[in-house]
């Protein structure tokens, strides 16, 4: 693969309800942001992705509110729907085709401005599954339960996640949960679908984020100090839950294998310094960082009581908070890969982990984490 | 430098009204199935999946996801696309660069759309923006009425003159085995047909269709492998200007001299990198997503076929007919067959064809230069130039 | 090229009558849409005062009607409200005679009605609205109309019932 880079990245802060703005407002909040950071206009940048989903946003071709907003005046545009991860993938594709030198990629998301359940209620198939009420929050209650059974993992286990990333959010100003929580505020919490507790759950967020990324050639005349995409990957297993093991973790163990084997690593737990993933459930965490290869299946709860997983530990995950912090769906994916940039550029600021070069991000599409996307990012091409 | 993509296996549903005999997935199979048999390929050698449709015709979410069982997705990269009409010249162009990028080397786009399940005028107005458009647009007819006013009042065009296309369109899709509408119509049929939104009667406007399409995009590296000769995709552009419905209208178009800015920027680009000058001498086949009859006159000109307030006449010499020097629509195009998020990849699909010598009894003598256009959005376009011979350098 | 033989046959005909189809009835996905700080201006100017604003591109000087925070075409965050006129001219119009489900009531929209593209003197960008008028040899491009406002406003495009042909 050329190399790319993530020249500029913009978040906006996460919060439960963002007034009086729309998603456009917000778009184009995390565009200048991304922009800025990169030390470029919108002249130099040579084509747009965005990323949205027409059911959260409650518009048929809802990017169309945002095209005055993204800057795509004038300049070739589509529009991924997915996670954020997703859409930055085909940024990074239209650069490596030689079409385009730098690719701004942003994504919205306005959770407040519509009822989640019965939007991702709406991903179940309508025939069979929809009418049974099943959602986001249920269906990861069957998975949540199908590996923890399987692998042993206590319901303590998943939340020590929570409790690590609500305190990592302590230290990031754009997170929308920073919490001091003990495991057993987290068990007393009530549930909302057994395993799942209410300090389990990711909140329902607002938020935006963007980044440019560039050819090696247009990287140099980029402001900050690029962060290389060293491997990219995306995998997608069956459908219907069905269909699947819900413990299984195969789809994300075959993206993870194809980046890390662009990217030239044999040991991710020895090779990556920091992981951003995809954890709006607490299990989620210890699945996918088993599904990622850092520990054995069912390993991951011993890996995170450890503390490798802290800020301090060997391999911190989730400094930012991750998505249990602040999770703008399809935004989310895009958070990771930003935070990793951070990361690797040494300015993550209160929640920098020390000597990064090599990072982890992670997104998903789906219920139950059916397609997973991964990125390997470094200081070095 | 990129990879040189061609287009080397299409698989099509015949389109029509309504398909309640096979689910969504169970339609998308069939397009795959047929594409895949028709480049000799099995589920195993896809390297990737790219599909598109508009959420709302259907009610489902992360259609990606859910497509898998009939995608051929299952434990491969997929990824989805929705631009509106454009979806499916959109899939098409995210095909050309996943192949292009040099990271995957056969690629599945698909495009689809069972119209028949939902309101098709009702999801459309809800494309539109809830405080200033939702309220008093009327869908796709209606906002497609107020450009062929515009276009009218602007060129002196008639009413009769836009019936000659939706003849044109309707007598080519006789031609296609596959097309939804199998019509003989006369221009007084169309002129007579009722009025949905004046000017535009039911003879001006596309069906609604259930169907679906899929293409098999290769490498330059192994296009040697696949039985059909490629279709070289050339050069692909895009414009999706404006956020509002009524932005379109705004005639900075005139002030600026552009009377369909995204349509020309777009053509402009892909005529710049493959080095077209005249259109309608060079082409040799266009198949353009010309949603109603006025599209079909104005559409000429911002490609540049014809002078400004030309398509007319154009029209009428017969210049875009079977046998004409360009021939406009072969397969009968999206006034025949208009499932929507399928549309833009059959005139893809309806190009390689062309290319390929395999288009039958709607097949164009000696194909060397194609065009394929994708419309919607707010006048959104998207085109791509496919050509028989293997461009000197990639240039999407 | 390897085409599908689907569909319409004759098994599949008489198979039809047998053909299940799950309605979704009266589900509905409710949003709550936010207009923005702009946008809310607009919308409580016409419901309180029966006037319209617009925002002016400090670049190009266009003057955004509805407003809007970006100048597309500038790249530029628009912040200086002006008032525009209720009076204007027709860019492009139709009348609509096709019966249709309104998404935004889930009612038959009563037909026939005119409907135009209208720009705002003031203005540079236009917005749609309804005429007084279902007749189009009755209607031109140009014309010149005038907004009348419905007695009742609740913040939203349709206090304005819809715009007047004014007769020379």
């Amino acid at each position: 693969m050329e190399p790319v880079a993530v020249v500029g990245v913009g978040m906006t802060r996460m919060e439960r309800e963002r007034r009086p703005d729309g998603y456009a407002d917000l778009v184009y909040e995390a565009v200048c942001l991304a922009l800025a950071d990169a030390g470029m206009t919108i002249d130099q940048v040579d084509n747009v992705v965005t990323i949205s989903n027409d059911f959260f946003d409650g518009r048929t071709i809802s990017s169309m509110a945002v095209q005055d907003a993204c800057g795509s005046y004038d300049k070739n545009i589509s529009t991924v729907e997915g996670d954020g991860a997703f859409g930055a993938f085909y940024g990074l594709m239209r650069i490596l085709s030689g079409s385009f030198g730098t690719t701004l990629v942003c994504a919205h998301h306005k959770g407040s401005e519509s009822d989640m359940s019965l939007i991702t209620n709406a991903m179940f198939d309508p025939v069979y599954e929809r009418s049974l009420g099943i959602e986001a929050v249920t269906s990861a209650a069957l998975q949540a339960r199908a590996y923890m059974d399987r692998y042993g993992v206590s319901e303590e286990d998943c939340a020590l996640v929570s409790v690590k990333n609500r305190a990592n959010a302590l230290r990031n100003p754009l997170a929308q949960l920073p919490l001091e929580l003990t495991v057993e505020e987290v068990m007393s919490s009530p549930y909302l679908a057994e395993p799942l507790k209410v300090l389990d759950c990711c909140p329902v967020s607002d938020g935006a984020a963007a980044l440019v990324l560039a050819s090696a050639e247009r990287a140099r005349k980029a402001a900050g100090k690029p962060v290389w995409v060293r491997g990219v990957a995306h995998c997608c297993d069956a459908y219907h839950l069905g269909d699947r093991d819900l413990s299984d973790v195969r789809a994300l163990q075959r993206a993870a294998a194809k980046a890390y084997s662009m990217a030239g690593i044999d040991d991710p737990a020895r090779e990556i310094d920091v992981v951003e993933l995809y954890d709006a459930f607490s299990y989620m965490e210890l699945m996918w960082l088993e599904g990622l290869g850092f520990c054995g299946r069912g390993e991951a709860g011993r890996l995170t009581a450890g503390g490798a997983t802290s800020l301090e530990g060997n391999t911190p995950v989730n400094a930012s908070g991750g998505c249990l912090a602040g999770n703008p769906v399809l935004v989310a994916g895009l958070n990771r890969i930003i935070e990793c940039a951070l990361q690797v550029r040494g300015e993550a600021g209160e929640h920098q982990v020390e000597g990064v070069r090599t990072a982890v991000a992670q997104g998903i599409n789906g219920p139950c984490g059916q397609s997973h996307c991964v990125w390997v990012l470094g200081g070095e091409r | 430098m990129g990879k040189r993509v061609a287009v080397v296996g299409v698989g099509m549903t015949r389109q029509r009204s309504s398909r309640p005999d096979v689910n969504g997935q169970e339609l998308i199979h069939e397009a795959v199935r047929a594409a895949l048999a028709d480049a000799g390929m099995k589920r195993d050698d896809i390297d990737a999946v790219v599909i598109g449709n508009m959420d709302h015709f259907e009610g489902i979410n992360y259609v990606d996801t859910w497509s898998v069982d009939g995608s051929g997705a299952l434990m491969k990269p997929i990824m989805k696309l929705t631009t509106g009409g454009t979806t499916g010249s959109t899939v098409a162009m995210a095909a050309y660069y996943h192949v292009a990028s040099g990271l995957f080397d056969r690629v599945l786009a698909i495009g689809w759309e069972k119209n028949s399940e939902s309101d098709t005028t009702g999801a459309i107005i809800t494309a539109f923006d809830p405080f200033w458009d939702r309220p008093i647009f009327a869908g796709a007819v209606a906002g497609l009425a107020l450009e062929a006013t515009q276009y009218m009042h602007l060129t002196g065009a008639t009413e009769e003159d836009a019936a000659y296309v939706a003849v044109r369109e309707r007598r080519h899709a006789l031609n296609n085995p596959f097309a939804h509408l199998h019509i003989n119509l006369t221009v007084e049929d169309v002129m007579n047909s009722p009025y949905l939104s004046w000017p535009v009667k039911m003879g001006d406007m596309c069906p609604r269709t259930d169907g679906a399409c899929a293409l098999v995009f290769a490498s330059e590296d192994l296009v040697e492998e696949f039985p059909n000769q490629p279709a070289w995709i050339l050069a692909v552009a895009d414009r999706h200007l404006w956020a509002y419905t009524s932005d379109p209208y705004v005639n900075q178009a005139l002030e600026n001299g552009w009377w369909f800015p995204a349509l020309e920027w777009a053509a402009r680009e892909v005529y710049d990198k493959v080095g077209v000058r005249e259109p309608l001498k060079e082409i040799d086949v266009a198949e353009l997503y010309l949603p109603y009859s006025f599209a079909g006159l104005r559409y000429m000109e911002s490609l540049g076929f014809c002078p400004r307030g030309g398509g007319p006449e154009l029209v009428r010499s017969g210049a875009t007919d079977m046998g004409g020097e360009c021939p406009v629509n072969p397969s009968g195009g999206v006034m025949s067959s208009n499932a929507i998020g399928a549309t833009g990849l059959l005139r893809v699909a309806e190009c390689a064809l062309q290319i390929q010598g395999r288009a039958e009894d709607r097949q164009v003598p000696d194909v060397r230069l194609a065009l394929a256009t994708g419309f919607g959005g707010c006048f959104w376009s998207d085109v791509l130039l496919m050509g028989r011979e293997k461009p000197e350098r990639s240039r999407g | 090229m390897a085409g599908e033989k689907n569909g319409e046959g004759k098994e599949a005909k008489e198979e039809r009558k047998e053909l299940i189809k799950l309605e979704s009835g009266e589900a509905e996905q409710p949003f709550r849409w936010s207009a923005g700080t702009y946008g809310s201006r607009f919308l409580s100017e016409l419901r309180d005062n029966c006037r319209f604003v617009g925002v002016r591109c400090p670049c190009c000087g266009r003057v955004y009607v509805p407003p809007r925070r970006v100048c597309g075409p500038c790249f530029r965050e628009l912040t200086e409200l002006v008032p525009v006129s209720d009076e204007g001219e027709v860019i492009t119009f139709t009348v609509v005679s096709f019966g249709f489900v309104d998404p935004s009531t889930g009612r038959q929209k009563p037909v026939p009605y005119g409907y135009a593209v209208i720009k705002l003197d003031g203005a540079d960008t236009y917005i749609l609205h309804y005429l007084d008028e279902t007749d189009p040899g009755k209607i031109k491009v140009g014309a010149r109309v005038k907004a009348v406002f419905a007695e009742e406003r609740s913040g939203s495009m349709l206090d304005v019932k819809h715009f007047a042909l004014l007769r020379a």
